[in-house]
C-alpha cells in the first residue's frame, strides 16, 4: 500500500517536474487559445495536436464539446465530471468558475479540431476510438497526420480498424501535392478497394500535378467503383422492395384466407389492420402508464390481443351480416364497405381524427450494415415476421383441422356439410382467422406508418391487388404476388417517381388481370366454375 | 309483343316531376319574395342542382349494374372526367382575368413557371368541342377499359375491383402538378359560361334546368334503352350471361356499348356539376366516391332507373341533413345504409312500394276472378 | 379446299383437355352426319359434358381437331360464333331468362341479326310473332307466352329450353339429359319431338336414363374416361363386355 502510495507520488512529482521544466511546444500553444481569435485558436490546435503531450487529447475534446475555458490568460478545461483542470499541469484548480468563458468555434475551428482529434487518437488504446479517429482523418485528408498515421498501421492489430487507417493514409497521398506517383498509385489501389461513394469523390478529384498513369488509374478505379456502388444501389432497391412486399404480405395475407377460401369480399379488410394498430397503441399506454419495464416487449403482448380484438371484430361482422350474403358477392362487397366506415368513424369518435403516436422499442432501432448498404432494424423485424406469419398460416391451413375443415368447405361446402364440418361454424372462425391475422399486421404497420382511422384505407386496393394478381385461393400466390408488386414498385421508383411508379404498376395490375383474370397462380377446371 | 311503350307510368311520373321541379324552383327562388314560406334562398339553387347531377351519375350507374349485372365502382372515374372536360373549358373562358393576367395559360401554369399551353388543352376554348371531348374523354376511356376488361371475361368482383385501381390509379395521376390539369387544387375560380358570369342568379338557375333537361333526356335514353331487344339481351346477359353466349350473342359487344354509353352519361353529370359546385380536384375520383354512387341506386332500387333517380336525391339530402346538424354520425348514417340496404332491402325503395302495390293488386284481382295464376302475366 | 374433307357434319378427332393433370377428354374421335341423331352415355366423369364444352367453344382443347361442316374448326371460335354457325345447345340443368317472360326468351332465340346496333333500333316483325306462335304450340307453352320464365315448372323449363333451341334454328343440336326431372309421360313427349326434330337436324343426346335411350332407338356411343368405349345400338352396346364392367364395376 505504501509502495504503491510512493510510487504514485513519485509518478507525479514527475508529471508536474516536466510539464514545469520543458516548457515545450504545448505550453508555447495554448496561451494562443485565449486571443479569442478563430485564426490563432485554429493555429493553437495544430500546434498542441503534434506536441506530443498527452493532455492535448483532452485539451482538444474539450473545445469540441466547448469546455476549453480561458480567464486570466489562463486555459483550463471543464471535465465532464464537473471540476476545473488547468490545461498547461494537468492539476485540478478547485471549481470556481469566475469570469472563464468557453473559446469560440467556428466551421474552420471545428475543420481543425477534428483532424487534431483524428491524428490524437490514431494511438488509442480503444478500437473504436482509433476507428473513428482514423475516419476524422480519411475526412480531413490532414497532412500533419501523415506520420502518427503510419505508425498506428505499423502497430494496429484490427483489421477492420487497419484498413480504415490505410483509406486515410490513402486519401492524404493522394492530394498531397509532393506525393510520390508510386504512392499515388498504392493509393488509388487502396481507395478502389474501400470502394464507396467518398472514394468516389476523392478519385474524380485529382490534384493538378497528378501524372497520366496516375490519372488512368483513378479513371478505372472509379468505374470499378460506380458499378460496385451500382450494384449495390440494386440490392438496396430490391430491400427495399421486399420489405415493401412484406408490408402488403401481412396486409393482403389475411385478405387471402377471407377473398381467397371463402370468396367474401371483405371490404373492411382495411379497417381490421387498423383495429390491430390501435390495439398495439393501446397496450402501449398501458404499459407506459402501469409496467413501464414491459415496454421492450409491448409489440410482443401487443400481437395476441390485436389478433383477438381483430379476429372477434370479424366473428361478429360474419355472424351478423356475412353469412346472410353467402353467394351474393357484389352485396357482401357493399355490406363490408359500410361496415369499414362505420368502424372507422368509430375509431375517430373514440380516439380522435389525428395520428397517435406508437413508439418503437429500442431493440428494433439501429440498422445493419451490408456492403455498401444499410438494412434498418425495423425493416428487417417487419419482414422476418411477415414470414413467420406466412408460414404459421401455412401450416395451420394444411396441418390443423381447422385448416383441413376450410379447405374442405372451400371445396365443397355441401359434401363438407353432408360429412358433418359444421360449415357456418369453419365459415365463422376462418373469417375470424381472416381478420385476426390483419389485425396482427396492423401491429407491424403500426411501426412504420401512421395509426389513424384511414390506416386502413390505403392498403386496401393493394391488397386485393395482391391477392388477384397472386390467384385467388393460393397462399402461395400472395406471396409471389406481394413480393412481386413490391419490388416492381421500389425498381420503378428511381425512374418514374413515387406516384408516376405506383400508377404504372397499378395500370400494369390492371392489364394483368384482363389477360389472366384468375391471377398467376389460378384454379383450372371445374371447381372454377361453381 | 308486348314491347313497353316508352310512355308507360312510371316515365309519366318521373318526367312529370322533373318537369314540375324545373319550373318550381326556378319560380321559388325568382318569383317569391324572401320572407315568404316558400321561397327558395339562393345557395338551395346549385345545391339541388348538384343532386340531379348526382341522380344523373346514379342513373349511367344503374344502367349497367341494373340491367346487366356489370358493378362498376370506378364511375366517378368518368363523372371527373366530364368535370375535367368541362373544368377546361371554363379555365380558358377566365383568360386575362386570372390573377396573373395571362391571355391564354391558366394561373397555375403561370404559378409553375410553364410558357406554353400544353397540347391537350387547346380547342378547349372553343365550346363545342369542349361539349363533345365531355363525352368523348369518359366514352373512349371505358371503351378502351371495357374492351380489354370484358374480350378477357373479367367479371362479377373483378371488374369491380380492377374499375376501383382505375379511379384510384387516375386520382394519383391528376394530383401531381406534371399532369397540366392543376395538381391537387384543380381548376376552379371560373368566371363565365358562354359569355355569362356563373355566379349570376340567372345563370344557376339556367343550370339548374339544364341539369333537369339533362336528367329526363338521361332517363328517356336509358327507359328507350332497356326497353329495346338490346335491353331484353342485357338482362339475358345479367341473368344468365353464358346461355346468351349459346344463344350467339357476342356478349362482350353488348356489354362494351352500354359501358361506354354509361361512362358518357356519368361525364355529361359532371359536366353540368362543375360550373354550379365551381370546383373539380382529384379528389372527385377517390374510390369512395365511386362506391357511394352504388349505394344510392341500392337504396332507390336496383334496376328500376327511377329508383336510382330518388336513391341519389334521398342519400345526398341525408348527407346535406346530417352534416349540417350531426357531422359526426353521417358515416355511422352512410355505414349503416349499406348494411341495411343489402340485408334487408334488396329491391330497394321503389321495390319496395312496387312489391306493396303488386300485392294489394293481387288481393283486388284474387276477389275478382277465381283463377288469378291464369291472369298473373299482367 | 374444293372438295370437303369430309361428309360429316361434325367431325372430332383426337380431341384431349386436361384441367390440372386430370384428362376430362382423352383422345376422343367421334364423328356425326346430317340429320342424324345420336346418344351418348357414360358414367359420371366420362367426358360427356366436357366433349360438349369443346363443341360449343366453351373449352379449348389441349391437342386435337373439331371441325363442323368439314371447314369450321371449332377450337378457333368462340361460343357466340360457335351458336352462329348453327350449334345449339341444351343444358343439363335448364337454364333460361328467368326474368324475362316466356315469349322473350323465344324472342331472343330467335334467328335474327344478333348485333348490338342491330338490337337497339329493331322492331318486332310480323313474321316473328308467326315464328313464336308456331314454337309455342310446339312445345306447349302458348297459355304461359305472358308469365316470366322463373316462374314455370322445371319441365315447363326444359321445353322452353328446346323451343328456344329451335328458334335458332340450328343444323346441330346439344342437348344435355332432356329427360331429367320429368314424369314418365312428359319423357315419352320429350322423345317424340327429339326424333321429329332429327328428321332435319343432326342432334346429340346425352342422357343416363335407358328407358329414353331406348326410346328414342338410335346410335348409341359410350364414353368412358374421356374417350370412345363402344359404338353401335343399343343392344349391342349393352352387351359389349367393357361397357358392363364399366357400369357395373370390376
Amino acid at each position: 500500500m505504501i509502495v504503491l502510495r510512493n510510487i504514485t507520488r513519485a509518478l507525479v512529482l514527475l508529471i508536474g517536474m516536466a510539464s514545469a521544466v520543458l516548457a515545450g511546444p504545448y505550453e508555447d500553444a495554448l496561451p494562443n487559445f485565449a486571443n479569442d481569435s478563430y485564426a490563432e485558436t485554429e493555429a493553437a490546435i495544430g500546434a498542441v495536436a503534434v506536441s506530443g503531450n498527452p493532455l492535448s487529447i483532452d485539451v482538444v475534446e474539450a473545445l469540441r464539446d466547448g469546455r476549453l475555458l480561458v480567464g486570466a490568460g489562463q486555459v483550463f478545461v471543464r471535465r465532464t465530471s464537473g471540476e476545473l483542470v488547468n490545461a498547461a499541469t494537468g492539476q485540478v484548480w478547485g471549481d470556481q468558475t469566475g469570469e472563464l468563458k468557453p473559446v469560440r468555434v467556428n466551421n474552420r475551428v471545428r475543420r481543425a479540431v477534428e483532424a487534431a482529434l483524428g491524428s490524437l487518437t490514431l494511438l488509442s488504446s480503444d478500437a473504436t476510438k482509433r476507428l473513428e479517429a482514423a475516419r476524422a482523418v480519411f475526412r480531413s485528408r490532414d497532412e500533419t497526420a501523415l506520420p502518427t498515421l503510419e505508425k498506428a498501421i505499423a502497430q494496429e492489430g484490427q483489421s477492420r480498424v487497419r484498413n480504415v487507417l490505410e483509406s486515410a493514409r490513402a486519401a492524404i497521398l493522394l492530394s498531397k501535392q509532393d506525393a510520390l506517383p508510386m504512392q499515388r498509385l498504392s493509393a488509388v489501389e487502396t481507395l478502389r478497394n474501400r470502394g464507396d461513394q467518398e472514394a468516389l469523390a476523392l478519385l474524380s478529384n485529382l490534384p493538378s500535378n497528378a501524372t497520366s498513369e496516375v490519372v488512368a488509374a483513378a479513371g478505372k478505379a472509379a468505374d470499378g467503383i460506380r458499378a460496385r456502388l451500382a450494384f449495390w444501389e440494386a440490392v438496396q432497391n430490391v430491400w427495399y422492395g421486399i420489405s415493401l412486399g412484406s408490408v402488403l404480405l401481412l396486409a393482403a395475407i389475411g385478405l387471402a384466407i377471407t377473398f381467397g377460401t371463402m370468396g367474401v369480399i371483405n371490404m373492411a379488410h382495411g379497417e381490421m389492420v387498423m383495429l390491430g394498430a390501435y390495439t398495439t397503441f393501446m397496450v402501449q399506454e398501458f404499459i407506459r402508464s402501469q409496467a413501464p419495464s414491459l415496454f421492450g416487449g409491448s409489440l410482443l403482448i401487443a400481437l395476441p390481443l390485436a389478433f383477438l380484438v381483430a379476429g372477434s371484430v370479424g366473428v361478429l361482422l360474419e355472424r351478423t351480416v356475412i353469412r346472410f350474403l353467402y353467394g351474393r358477392s357484389l352485396e357482401t362487397l357493399l355490406a363490408t364497405w359500410g361496415i369499414s366506415l362505420i368502424l372507422q368513424q368509430s375509431v375517430r369518435t373514440i380516439f380522435g381524427p389525428t395520428n397517435r403516436e406508437v413508439s418503437t422499442p429500442a431493440w428494433m432501432n439501429g440498422a445493419l450494415d451490408v456492403g455498401a448498404t444499410s438494412l434498418t432494424y425495423n425493416r428487417i423485424a417487419i419482414v422476418v415476421f411477415a414470414f413467420a406469419v406466412f408460414a404459421i398460416l401455412l401450416l395451420v391451413l394444411r396441418y390443423t383441422s381447422l385448416g383441413l375443415y376450410v379447405r374442405a368447405v372451400t371445396q365443397n361446402r355441401r359434401m363438407a356439410g353432408s360429412m358433418g364440418i359444421r360449415t357456418s361454424r369453419i365459415d365463422a372462425l376462418a373469417f375470424g382467422l381472416g381478420s385476426g391475422v390483419a389485425g396482427i399486421a396492423g401491429v407491424a404497420l403500426s411501426q412504420i406508418d401512421n395509426v389513424s382511422p384511414n390506416l386502413g384505407q390505403g392498403y386496401i386496393i393493394d391488397s386485393f391487388m395482391v391477392v388477384v394478381f397472386g390467384g385467388v385461393g393460393n397462399l402461395w400466390g400472395t406471396l409471389v404476388g406481394a413480393m412481386t408488386l413490391g419490388i416492381a414498385n421500389k425498381l420503378l421508383e428511381p425512374y418514374a417517381g413515387a406516384v408516376l411508379g405506383k400508377i404504372v404498376l397499378l395500370i400494369a395490375i390492371i392489364v394483368f388481370i384482363q389477360r389472366r383474370p384468375r391471377g398467376l397462380f389460378a384454379l383450372k377446371g371445374r371447381a372454377v366454375e361453381a | 309483343m308486348r314491347t313497353q311503350s316508352l310512355f308507360d307510368r312510371q316515365t309519366i311520373i318521373v318526367l312529370s316531376l322533373l318537369a314540375a321541379s324545373a319550373i318550381l324552383v326556378p319560380a321559388m327562388n325568382g318569383l317569391t319574395s324572401p320572407e315568404s314560406a316558400l321561397h327558395l334562398s339562393d345557395h338551395l339553387v346549385p345545391l339541388l342542382g348538384k343532386y340531379v347531377c348526382f341522380a344523373l351519375l346514379a342513373l349511367s350507374v344503374d344502367l349497367i349494374w341494373g340491367f346487366c349485372g356489370i358493378l362498376s365502382l370506378g364511375h366517378g372515374a368518368f363523372f371527373a372526367l366530364g368535370g375535367y372536360a368541362m373544368g377546361m373549358y371554363l379555365m380558358r373562358q377566365i383568360g386575362p382575368r386570372g390573377a396573373y393576367a395571362d391571355p391564354v395559360l391558366p394561373d397555375f401554369m403561370v404559378f409553375l413557371n410553364w410558357k406554353e399551353l400544353p397540347w391537350f388543352w387547346h380547342g378547349f376554348d372553343w365550346f363545342p368541342f369542349a361539349a363533345l371531348m365531355v363525352l368523348l374523354v369518359p366514352g373512349v376511356l371505358a371503351f378502351i377499359f371495357g374492351w380489354f376488361a370484358f374480350r378477357s371475361r373479367v367479371t362479377g368482383v373483378y371488374f369491380s375491383i380492377i374499375t376501383q385501381a382505375m379511379t384510384f390509379a387516375l386520382m394519383l395521376a391528376f394530383f401531381r402538378n406534371d399532369m397540366g390539369l392543376g395538381g391537387n387544387n384543380g381548376l376552379t375560380d371560373f368566371k363565365e359560361i358562354l359569355g355569362f358570369s356563373v355566379q349570376a342568379k340567372s345563370t344557376r338557375i339556367a343550370l339548374f334546368v339544364l341539369s333537369v333537361l339533362a336528367l329526363a333526356g338521361g332517363y328517356l335514353l336509358c327507359r328507350w334503352v332497356v326497353g329495346s331487344k338490346f335491353g331484353k339481351v342485357l338482362v339475358a346477359v345479367r341473368d344468365a350471361e353464358s346461355r346468351t353466349r349459346f344463344l350467339g350473342y357476342c356478349v362482350e359487344h353488348y356489354k362494351l356499348a352500354v359501358f361506354a354509353l354509361s361512362a358518357m352519361l356519368a361525364g355529361v353529370a359532371g359536366a353540368l356539376y362543375v360550373p354550379q359546385v365551381g370546383i373539380i380536384n382529384p379528389s372527385e375520383f377517390a374510390p369512395a366516391n365511386s362506391i357511394e354512387v352504388v349505394i344510392w341506386v341500392a337504396v332507390g332500387g336496383r334496376g328500376t332507373l327511377a329508383g336510382a333517380i330518388l336513391g341519389a336525391l334521398l342519400v345526398n339530402a341525408g348527407k346535406t341533413w346530417f352534416t349540417a346538424v350531426l357531422p359526426e354520425f353521417w358515416l355511422f348514417a352512410l355505414g349503416s345504409l349499406f348494411v341495411f340496404v343489402t340485408l334487408f332491402m334488396s329491391r330497394g325503395v321503389l321495390g319496395a312500394v312496387r312489391d306493396l302495390w303488386e300485392h294489394s293488386n293481387q288481393k283486388v284481382r284474387a276477389r275478382r276472378s277465381p283463377q288469378p295464376i291464369s291472369h298473373a302475366a299482367e | 379446299m374444293s372438295a370437303p374433307i369430309t361428309p360429316t357434319l361434325l367431325y372430332l378427332d383426337n380431341v384431349s383437355v386436361s384441367f390440372d393433370g386430370f384428362r376430362a377428354l382423352n383422345a376422343l374421335s367421334l364423328a356425326v352426319d346430317h340429320a342424324e341423331m345420336r346418344a351418348i352415355i357414360g358414367p359420371n366423369g366420362a367426358g360427356k359434358t366436357t366433349m360438349m364444352d369443346v363443341i360449343t367453344g366453351k373449352t379449348k382443347p389441349n391437342e386435337g381437331t373439331a371441325l363442323y361442316e368439314g371447314t369450321h374448326d371449332l377450337t378457333s371460335l368462340d361460343e357466340a360464333a360457335i351458336a352462329e354457325l348453327g350449334i345449339g345447345r341444351k343444358f343439363q340443368t335448364p337454364t333460361v331468362f328467368e326474368m324475362h317472360t316466356v315469349e322473350d326468351n323465344l324472342l331472343l332465340a330467335l334467328k335474327n341479326k344478333r348485333g348490338p346496333l342491330a338490337t337497339l333500333f329493331s322492331g318486332i316483325a310480323a313474321q316473328g310473332r308467326e315464328r313464336i306462335d308456331v314454337l309455342l304450340e310446339r312445345v306447349r307453352l302458348t297459355a304461359q307466352r305472358h308469365r316470366r320464365a322463373g316462374e314455370l315448372s322445371h319441365g315447363q323449363k326444359q321445353w322452353l329450353e328446346i323451343g328456344m333451341l329451335l328458334a335458332q334454328e340450328p343444323k346441330l343440336l346439344l342437348i344435355d339429359e332432356p329427360a331429367a326431372g320429368m314424369t314418365d309421360y312428359e319423357t315419352a313427349d320429350t322423345a317424340d319431338l327429339l326424333r321429329d326434330i332429327a328428321r332435319s337436324k343432326a342432334v346429340i343426346v346425352v342422357e343416363h336414363d335407358m328407358t329414353f335411350v331406348r326410346e328414342l332407338g338410335v346410335k348409341v356411343t359410350c364414353l368412358h374416361e374421356g374417350s370412345v368405349l363402344a359404338e353401335g345400338s343399343l343392344d349391342a352396346v349393352s352387351a359389349n363386355e367393357r361397357v358392363v364392367e364399366v357400369y357395373l364395376g370390376r
